[in-house]
């Protein structure tokens, strides 16, 4: 035997492998396993769905538009460019009590954020705090690159220079009482963000490392000095500019200003009546867009979203009816062959 | 004709008495001047040729000038050096055109404006195809390399002047004029023109398995008449002057002349040339001069690379990829339009960037951009794929034990790598039939001499019973040698076939006796018995008695009295067995004698004299040439007085004579003793088996003197054809025992006299056009020049006629060859080969005359084939005929099973044969192609307007038929095509050359697509071209040819898929195979399995990967309606490029590799099956449309199911397009899932590992890449939205919508429509089983008598003879 195997050297190996023998799964030949697999899908859709939509039920959302395009709007005479720090004021009232934790956005539609452009246009290692990038910024950045004396922007590029400025504060009127509800500004940006991607260059005073530098044309103030309030929100690092750098996926779209998570708006607004003071410095007239300011609780799947419940029950819905069309296909077919 | 026929040439010239030292030692002076100034004009003149001098030969100057530009023998087969490879490498790769195309979008990301992604990006793709294919180059470069290296370094024994000998030199450092000096066993280094061999008759063998994979030794002749022979070799003073053609590639043909210093001129053939790359065998010594060196040898330009075929399904492919650039540019516009559009309405706004560029500008600009972005949808990537999913494909092939033959030990051989799936859509099967449908292995079945039939029924008993034992053996698996195997038999085919009952007389109860009988010897047999099979041929008793009366001792001459043959016959009989033993190029060899030398001759006096008496007596040709006197005397005095005589005419001998009468002496006594020896060896030996019992038993021609059977069964023929060896050993059988071989002589054993020395004039060799060869010999008896013919009866019958002479000797010959027609018919009927042998003698001056011009013929470089074939034409005219024999050819096993599942796959199977109509109609009716109650249409005719008539009057006849067969379908309720019966046209040659005319041709289309198959009969090799790519052509049908032989090249290589089957006519049909397998079973599984799953496999890839490009690439478009259409893209830009490199691509290979859409049991058993993939039902353009479309939905699903999720959120744009990713992957991946007929656990694996690459590679790069990749940094989004519910709620949501219609689809298909098909492939079945079963008992009943062919009786006579059967 040991001799004629070794004169039939060219006989192929008899595996399964190399005969194409191994075993194999036929998928889907069989309706006993398509019907019972959509009723099964049919079935956890529909659950999903149930609870989806129960649960974006319970999310609540308060939206207020604050563009001033309409005359009658607190805003409107913010709408003039030439006038400098306006303010307006928008008052609205809670009917229920806003639970808490309530999510403070702002919100801009037709700001074309995701454009290639504009997305291309900043340093990722100047916001990385290299100094090298301070003096000569990356062609990345351009045309917001070097000011006209050619002195270097930072933060240079498009996003930074384009940085959302209208600031807010939220007062609920009690008994005719401006009572300030305080704002949390803190981690409200990407944890990987702010301890990881931006950093301020690493000198003692933060000041000093932008000697030599402008700050961005529309900005009002230096980079280091964007939060007068909280030295240590200043640079790369401050939360507003973190949330500004991450650009929005889609032309409508908000972004987190402020939690509302201290002292006795910690369990949500009360139901009454609420003045939000608006520095309106921000334009939008000039693409058509608007500008918003939205209250909102989140829950398990984020915000308040009715299309995926209703979505996940249709498709729930037609997998348990597609089970009965197969179940009367194969009824008809199938099983008069079968004797 | 490849053949490498040895031709023989003798050209004598008076200088040769000169013997040993010859005329080169003659002193150098006016010779030498005068060669000189008459030949230095013309050889640097005629461009057309090589003019050789020895290298280190006198004629240095000449030397230098002539040999200068003559490549020396380094190869070099590398394409590449070091420094060259990475330059001449990205030249060649760039050749390409998907090179070209990543190298276009590569460079075009440079340019700025239009810059889509980092530059470094979309190099990548560029980068790791040219690397893969680099490495892949490099690496067959170094292999090369290392071959050359070895080759080139080989070392070989070259004559130097300065030293007067032979140094060791390596391969490499020949050139073109040295000497070279082999042994034994050594590989020839170049192309050596033959000087000397060590071997007296100056021949030696080479085998040429290097080249053309042929064992058989072929004998090589040293350039004639020259004085090295047998004298020492003075080398340094060779002064001949060598010219001959320029390199070509042409192994079978070589010319030239030798010129001499005198001015003499020898004719150089390819039998004198030593090939590069082959072995010396069976010879001490040989030298050579060296022509051809290098790349310019044979063997090199021989070499070509591997064959590039371009699948119908690929050329599908590029309209559909045709497609895909549409749609690519139709989004690229749609994007610059809306880019445009969407400028143009903005004011200046803080987010834009670049205000002053013009909206149209911008647009345009956006243009590339998205070409750029949405490049993956011209599936570049895919032809790179489809090669590699080809190799898998050919892997699984190549390793398919159904297609291994174990008693050759030899797989199939896909020699082409790129056609697999245009096996499964043949629709025209082209045959030939020797060799392909039958075995090849000639066995003499049956003669007939002077018109006397002599059946042989005991060799036809002996056949049967070696089926039995072949078959008894097949199960107890012996191995077998590749020389003597590779006969598996098939006996229940041929016992199938009804009209060759004769041929079968066993039933199976007699073979089940047989075998009882048998096993006994079964075990012993094994080793040696396949041989025998074609060795062994039991005589006739009739014939062997006829033959007894020659070796009696005393002749009863006159006597007339029955069972006593007359001399006449005994003529007839003797000349017959001489013929067969002489007429061929059978090379002898034995085991025990390393060379192949003519053992000394040896004549028993004592019946010589009364032979001689007889043939002078009752010849009826005048054999008066040779008087009594001369041949009368002892043995060897009666051979030199032949030799002697010899001498008188204008020829010599080289061999001087007294070498031979003076060994023959001792030599007779050596074998006197020898002969004893071997027959008691033999008594005691292998062959006391069955065979000499049943010798014994039945006929009396064992008591034969044992020193009459001596050494027999030692000796081994080498035949070129296995026709040639079965008629040797057929004479063998007879005591007429072809022993040895030379240049000049046989040695034959004649029974009851003794072993001759036959002298050997010429050789006419086989040639296809003239259908038949001949040898001219001197007749060892009668002294007389002689010419034997063997050929085609339809030749041979031409060119004999009756002999001048007495009425009495015209009416003998006419009965003759009346008889020997009627015998031929009827061999042909029972599916016998053919072949007639006949003889003429010549007048010496009639030789004379026709020397001269052979002479001249041979020695002429220009068209010396056509002058060949002219002289002997003029030789082979007025023949007497002798008889004719029948040689069995059987079907190969499984043949008609074969055929049968072919059919009903929807294949039309054509035969394309040399043979005769009766032969080839009986093996159709063997292997089933012809069935009982089938209609035949026969169509031969003698000039084109009979052609033309009988082409419309069969296309009537067809009509007709069909017309009759409806309404008599209707009668029982069927239609037509459930039916068995068909028609089937039978052509022969010139009725194909016809109808193959451009007029008509049209016609022969016509007719024989309305037939169920074709036999083209006596068929060139050239018309079996034409006829594939007639059919091809007009038809537009995927035709596939099959043949073994040389004559099968042409139409293998004008057909689509070519398939060689290596069986026992050399090579020349593997090397031009796109295929090569050993067996025609083999065809079944390759066709019905492989092809079709390598088709439907390769077809389903396509969609798959165009599906897979189309929709992911329309995420990206989709996302361009929200974002300006500014060609931003919500991925990292290297998952972007990484989802179609990496994480995408190897699902689609083994999607393409191992798939099986049917099981192979059931395509192997329901054929009909193969029409699916046939008529490519799979990739049909609807198809396309029907794949792309569902890209589109998906893409749709999978970009707004997120959108709408996300819509209005704080969504940021890589957290986007996170689950978009990850479920446009899963989507894809499940979709093959679905799409998959099988999945094991490779599929599972590979779809594992897929998705995990993804999501580890994403993740990890989120954790890792801190500011790498702007401007899509994919820092903290991907661990980010993976921890989110949302991002796992989208994925679920988006894959299952995506794929709810694919998936609805796909189960009420598989519910529906493939359960159907089997169904009714099966019903189909059954009913036509049963159906042919009604047939074949109604057949039985009403026309018994039919069932032999009507036509076969005179079928060249009648122009039209359409005979209907059944």
């Amino acid at each position: 035997m040991v001799k004629q195997e070794k004169e039939l050297a060219n006989r192929p190996d008899n595996t399964a492998y190399t005969q194409q023998r191994l075993p194999a799964w036929q998928p889907m030949l069989s309706a006993g396993i398509i019907i019972p697999g959509f009723v099964i899908i049919g079935l956890a859709f529909i659950g999903i769905g149930v609870a989806l939509f129960v649960t974006s039920q319970s999310i609540q959302v308060l939206e207020l538009d604050y563009t001033g395009v309409e005359q009658t709007s607190p805003c409107f005479k913010c709408t003039d460019q030439t006038i400098k720090n306006c303010v307006c004021k928008l008052d609205f009232n809670i009917d229920k009590l806003f639970e808490g934790p309530v999510f403070f956005y702002y919100g801009l539609s037709n700001y074309f954020q995701n454009q290639r452009k504009y997305g291309v246009s900043k340093d990722d290692t100047q916001l990385s705090g290299d100094l090298d990038n301070f003096k000569t910024p990356s062609d990345t950045c351009l045309p917001y690159r070097y000011d006209s004396q050619g002195k270097p922007i930072v933060p240079c590029g498009a996003i930074a220079n384009s940085m959302f400025n209208d600031t807010f504060k939220l007062f609920q009127i009690v008994k005719g009482v401006r009572k300030q509800v305080p704002f949390d500004g803190k981690g409200i940006a990407w944890w990987t963000d702010y301890n990881i991607k931006y950093r301020n260059p690493s000198v003692p005073v933060l000041k000093n490392a932008f000697n030599g530098t402008v700050k961005p044309i529309s900005w009002p103030r230096p980079a280091y000095e964007l939060d007068t309030s909280d030295p240590a929100n200043n640079g790369f690092i401050n939360q507003d500019f973190l949330v500004w750098m991450r650009r929005a996926a889609l032309p409508d779209f908000r972004k987190l200003y402020r939690r509302i998570t201290d002292g006795d708006y910690a369990k949500g607004l009360p139901a009454g009546n609420y003045s939000l003071e608006i520095a309106y410095n921000y334009p939008v007239l000039d693409f058509d867009g608007r500008k918003k300011v939205l209250l909102s609780n989140v829950s398990w799947m984020g915000g308040k979203n009715e299309f995926l419940g209703i979505a996940y029950l249709v498709i729930g819905s037609l997998c348990i009816v597609m089970s009965i069309v197969m179940l009367i296909v194969y009824a008809k077919f199938k099983f008069p062959e079968e004797d | 004709m490849e053949r490498l026929h040895w031709v023989q040439h003798r050209c004598r010239q008076l200088l040769a008495g000169d013997s040993e030292r010859g005329w080169y030692s003659a002193p150098n002076g006016l010779p030498n001047k005068n060669f000189l100034d008459r030949h230095s004009s013309p050889q640097r003149v005629s461009g057309k040729r090589r003019t050789v001098f020895a290298r280190h030969g006198p004629h240095q100057q000449e030397y230098e000038a002539a040999s200068k530009k003559y490549k020396g023998n380094a190869i070099r087969t590398t394409k590449y050096s070091l420094l060259t490879f990475l330059p001449m490498n990205l030249f060649q790769q760039f050749h390409r055109a998907a090179n070209l195309y990543f190298l276009f979008l590569a460079l075009l990301n440079w340019v700025p404006v239009v810059e889509a992604f980092q530059k470094e990006i979309t190099m990548i793709p560029l980068v790791v195809v040219l690397t893969v294919i680099a490495i892949k180059d490099a690496l067959e470069d170094y292999r090369r390399y290392l071959f050359d290296k070895k080759v080139n370094n080989n070392v070989v024994r070259v004559f130097c002047s300065k030293q007067k000998t032979y140094v060791q030199k390596c391969w490499k450092d020949v050139q073109v004029g040295d000497f070279v000096r082999l042994s034994s066993n050594e590989i020839i280094p170049a192309d050596l023109l033959l000087l000397y061999s060590s071997d007296p008759r100056g021949v030696c063998y080479i085998e040429t398995s290097n080249l053309d994979g042929e064992t058989n030794l072929k004998q090589r002749q040293v350039v004639s008449d020259l004085p090295f022979q047998g004298a020492e070799l003075t080398l340094e003073n060779f002064r001949s002057r060598i010219e001959c053609e320029n390199p070509n590639n042409d192994l079978s043909r070589f010319r030239g002349y030798m010129e001499h210093p005198n001015g003499v001129r020898v004719g150089l053939h390819n039998s004198n040339l030593l090939l590069r790359s082959c072995t010396i065998r069976n010879t001490e010594t040989v030298v050579g001069i060296v022509v051809y060196a290098g790349h310019e040898t044979k063997a090199m330009m021989n070499n070509s690379g591997p064959r590039y075929k371009r699948s119908q399904l690929e050329k599908r492919l590029n309209t559909d990829v045709l497609w895909c650039v549409v749609l690519l540019i139709v989004m690229c516009l749609t994007a610059a339009v809306g880019h445009g559009l969407w400028m143009k309405n903005l004011k200046d706004p803080i987010f834009q960037v670049d205000g002053e560029t013009s909206p149209a500008l911008a647009g345009f600009y956006v243009f590339w951009t998205m070409i750029i972005v949405l490049q993956v949808l011209i599936p570049i990537s895919l032809y790179v794929s489809i090669e590699i999913v080809k190799l898998g494909q050919i892997y699984f092939i190549h390793n398919d034990l159904a297609l291994y033959n174990e008693q050759l030990d030899s797989r199939i051989q896909c020699r082409a790598l790129n056609i697999t799936e245009d096996l499964g859509q043949i629709q025209y099967l082209f045959s030939d039939k020797t060799g392909t449908l039958t075995e090849n292995k000639m066995v003499f079945r049956r003669c007939s001499i002077f018109g006397v039939e002599y059946p042989h029924e005991e060799n036809a008993r002996r056949l049967e019973v070696y089926e039995a034992e072949k078959t008894e053996a097949g199960g107890r698996s012996v191995t077998l040698k590749s020389g003597c195997s590779g006969k598996s038999l098939s006996c229940r085919s041929l016992s199938c076939n009804r009209s060759s009952v004769s041929l079968h007389t066993l039933t199976d109860e007699a073979e089940e006796e047989e075998e009882d009988q048998l096993t006994n010897h079964i075990q012993r047999k094994t080793s040696a018995f396949c041989s025998r099979v074609a060795r062994e041929v039991v005589p006739d008793p009739m014939l062997v008695r006829k033959l007894n009366w020659l070796r009696s001792p005393v002749l009863t001459l006159s006597d007339g009295s029955s069972g006593t043959p007359s001399s006449l016959e005994l003529t007839y009989i003797t000349d017959f067995f001489l013929a067969l033993a002489m007429c061929n190029s059978v090379v002898v060899s034995s085991p025990s004698q390393p060379r192949h030398q003519v053992p000394e001759a040896r004549t028993p006096l004592k019946s010589l004299e009364e032979i001689k008496l007889m043939f002078q007596r009752f010849s009826f040709s005048p054999f008066s040439t040779l008087s009594p006197p001369q041949i009368r005397g002892s043995p060897h005095s009666f051979t030199s007085r032949l030799f002697a005589r010899g001498k008188t005419g204008s020829f010599t001998f080289p061999t001087p004579p007294d070498n031979t009468t003076g060994r023959s002496e001792p030599g007779l006594e050596d074998q006197l003793e020898t002969s004893k020896l071997d027959s008691l060896s033999r008594a005691e030996g292998k062959d006391a088996g069955g065979m000499e019992e049943r010798e014994d038993g039945t006929t009396e021609n064992t008591k034969m003197s044992p020193d009459e059977r001596d050494y027999d069964d030692e000796l081994l023929y080498e035949a070129e054809s296995p026709d040639e060896a079965a008629l040797v050993h057929a004479a063998q059988a007879y005591r007429c025992t072809l022993r040895g071989r030379s240049a000049e002589s046989l040695l034959v054993d004649l029974p009851g006299i003794g072993s001759l020395v036959v002298q050997l004039l010429h050789i006419l060799p086989f040639d296809s056009n003239r259908k038949r060869m001949s040898v001219v010999i001197r007749h060892p008896l009668s002294g007389q020049v002689v010419v034997y013919t063997k050929g085609a009866d339809s030749v041979i019958m031409d060119l004999t006629e009756t002999p001048k002479g007495a009425d009495h000797a015209q009416e003998i010959y006419g009965h003759i060859r009346e008889q020997t027609q009627k015998h031929l018919d009827s061999y042909a009927r029972d599916g016998l080969r053919t072949l007639c042998i006949a003889k003429k003698v010549l007048e010496e001056e009639e030789y004379e005359v026709w020397l001269k011009r052979q002479l001249l013929a041979e020695s002429s470089i220009e068209n010396r084939e056509e002058l060949l074939l002219e002289s002997a034409q003029r030789l082979e005219t007025h023949l007497t005929l002798l008889g004719t024999t029948g040689i069995l050819d059987r079907l190969q096993e499984e043949v008609p099973e074969t055929i049968e599942a072919l059919q009903r796959a929807g294949i039309k199977v054509w035969v394309l044969t040399g043979d005769k109509k009766e032969t080839a109609i009986n093996i159709a009716y063997a292997c089933k192609l012809l069935r009982p109650n089938d209609q035949l249409l026969t169509a031969s005719c003698g000039s084109k307007e009979a052609c033309a008539a009988l082409l419309q009057q069969l296309r009537l006849e067809v009509q007709h038929g069909e017309d009759s067969l409806t309404t008599g379908a209707g009668n029982h309720g069927k239609s037509s095509s459930d039916c068995g019966t068909g028609f089937v046209l039978v052509t022969d040659g010139c009725t194909l050359d016809w109808a193959l005319q451009e007029d008509l041709k049209n016609d022969f289309v016509v007719l024989s697509c309305k037939c169920k198959a074709v036999i083209c009969c006596r068929s060139t090799p050239l018309q079996k071209s034409q006829v594939v790519q007639l059919i091809r052509d007009q038809l537009g049908v995927m035709a596939l040819a099959v043949g073994d032989g040389a004559n099968d090249v042409s139409m293998i290589q004008v057909a689509d898929v070519g398939i060689g089957i290596s069986g026992q006519e050399g090579m020349q049909a593997v090397m031009s195979s796109d295929f090569a397998v050993s067996r025609f079973k083999h065809l079944r599984k390759l066709l019905l399995v492989h092809g079709r799953w390598c088709y439907s496999r390769l077809a389903n890839m396509i969609l798959y990967f165009i599906y897979k490009n189309v929709m992911y690439v329309n995420l990206l478009f989709w996302y361009q309606f929200f974002c300006g259409f500014s060609g931003s893209v919500m991925t990292n830009s290297w998952v972007l490029i990484f989802f179609n490199l990496l994480f995408t691509s190897v699902p689609p290979l083994i999607y393409g590799v191992l798939d099986r859409d049917t099981p192979a049991d059931t395509l192997m058993e329901l054929p009909e099956l193969y029409q699916d993939t046939q008529s490519s039902k799979v990739y049909i353009p609807s198809m396309f449309w029907f794949t792309v479309l569902d890209a589109f939905y998906q893409s749709l699903v999978c970009f707004f199911v997120p959108y709408f999720a996300y819509a209005g959120s704080d969504v940021g744009d890589l957290s986007f397009g996170s689950p978009i990713n990850a479920s446009a992957l899963l989507i894809i991946l499940l979709h093959q899932v679905i799409e998959s007929h099988t999945l094991t656990w490779i599929h599972v694996l590979v779809l594992v590992f897929s998705s995990s690459f993804y999501f580890g590679f994403v993740l990890l790069f989120s954790v890792i890449c801190v500011t790498c990749s702007p401007p899509t940094n994919p820092l903290g989004v991907e661990t980010l939205q993976m921890s989110q519910p949302l991002f796992y709620i989208v994925c679920a949501l988006t894959t299952v919508t995506a794929l709810l219609p694919r998936l609805l689809f796909r189960a009420l298909h598989n519910t529906l429509h493939s359960s159907a098909a089997l169904k009714s492939a099966q019903m189909d079945k059954e009913d036509s089983e049963r159906y042919r079963r009604r047939m074949q008992c109604w057949n039985l009943k009403h026309s018994p008598a039919n069932r032999v062919p009507v036509c076969v009786d005179n079928p060249d006579l009648e122009p039209n003879s359409a005979s209907v059967m059944s």
